[in-house]
């Protein structure tokens, strides 16, 4: 994927103006949570599991049904970098994702 | 209306558009294109420099670009915090030139997809509908910009939970968002039609 991650740039660019304030403990994960909402369709947001994860037709549509009746699901972890692309490729199509430290 | 897409034998996808039907895509497609704006990195003579065109930092005003355009961090139940205020505006500088060139790109896709489609059958004449076939690179870039044109619509129409959705059903046929609920619901028709495509 060719998507700019926050983070290298982040350093570069507000080195001047911020401190390096937080360094969140390195060994506890990031994930990224896709939130609910009523408008993907459900044959979408499966479909974008399968396509962008790679996860197989049933993990897919039991994440997209956690996110359809418990408002969220957390659908990938690991290390921020990581999870800033998931988030982005999540916009990319259209889903409503964010990313948070595993705590 | 009652073109839906199919799959084609050697792959991809196709589907017949009448005047009409092609002429609302369009349209649709164009506001849209027209509320994400030009390209900001268009007019750097030097490539390096478009490459460091910064997005902007705050959520866009307009609601229908929020929801594409959406916060990276914080709780959508508790609201944004200062870190996660500071950690999304990060993040946007860095992405939302990127998210922006793809939606642009795929609603450009459908708009140039549309216009082939409707020269092609009138060339033939005698008013047959235009057939549009994608390859499947392209029903990526349809199901994708039908995806935001359905989120952008849903906006507008104030569709928050389910319940919105419902009541749009009911909608008395003199309602002045009548047109724009009927588009709304024939695109999550297509889209569902074109995502049978291409799953395996």
């Amino acid at each position: 994927m060719g998507g700019v991650s926050a983070i290298p740039m982040e350093v570069e660019h507000t080195e001047t103006e911020q401190a390096p304030s937080e360094v969140p403990a390195p060994d506890v994960p990031w994930v990224t949570v896709v939130h609910n909402d009523p408008v993907n369709l459900m044959s979408y947001v499966t479909y974008v599991f399968q396509a962008y994860f790679g996860y197989p037709k049933d993990k897919a549509k039991k994440l997209m049904l956690d996110v359809h009746h418990k408002g969220r699901a957390v659908v990938s972890q690991g290390t921020r970098e990581e999870m800033e692309r998931d988030v982005q490729a999540m916009h990319g199509y259209g889903l409503w994702a964010t990313l948070q430290q595993d705590r | 209306m009652a073109g839906y897409f199919e799959p084609r034998p050697e792959g991809g996808a196709a589907i017949a558009l009448d005047e009409v039907e092609i002429s609302i895509l369009r349209s649709l497609s164009t506001q849209l294109l027209e509320l994400i704006g030009p390209d900001r990195t268009r007019g750097q003579e030097d490539p390096l420099d478009a490459l460091f065109v910064e997005g902007p930092s705050e959520p866009p005003e307009d609601p229908a670009l929020a929801r594409l355009f959406p916060d990276a961090y914080g709780d959508p139940e508790r609201g944004p915090d200062e870190e996660s205020r500071r950690l999304s505006a990060e993040f946007r500088r860095f992405t939302e030139g990127d998210l922006r060139a793809r939606k642009r790109e795929d609603l450009l896709a459908v708009v140039h997809g549309l216009d082939a489609a409707a020269s092609a059958a009138a060339g033939e004449g005698g008013g047959a509908p235009a057939v549009l076939t994608l390859r499947s690179a392209q029903s990526q870039q349809w199901l994708g910009a039908l995806n935001d044109l359905r989120l952008a619509i849903a906006t507008r129409l104030g569709i928050t939970d389910e319940d919105s959705t419902e009541k749009l059903f009911d909608l008395p046929d003199g309602d002045p968002d009548k047109p724009m609920v009927m588009a709304y619901f024939w695109l999550g028709g297509l889209q569902e039609s074109l995502i049978e495509t291409l799953l395996p």
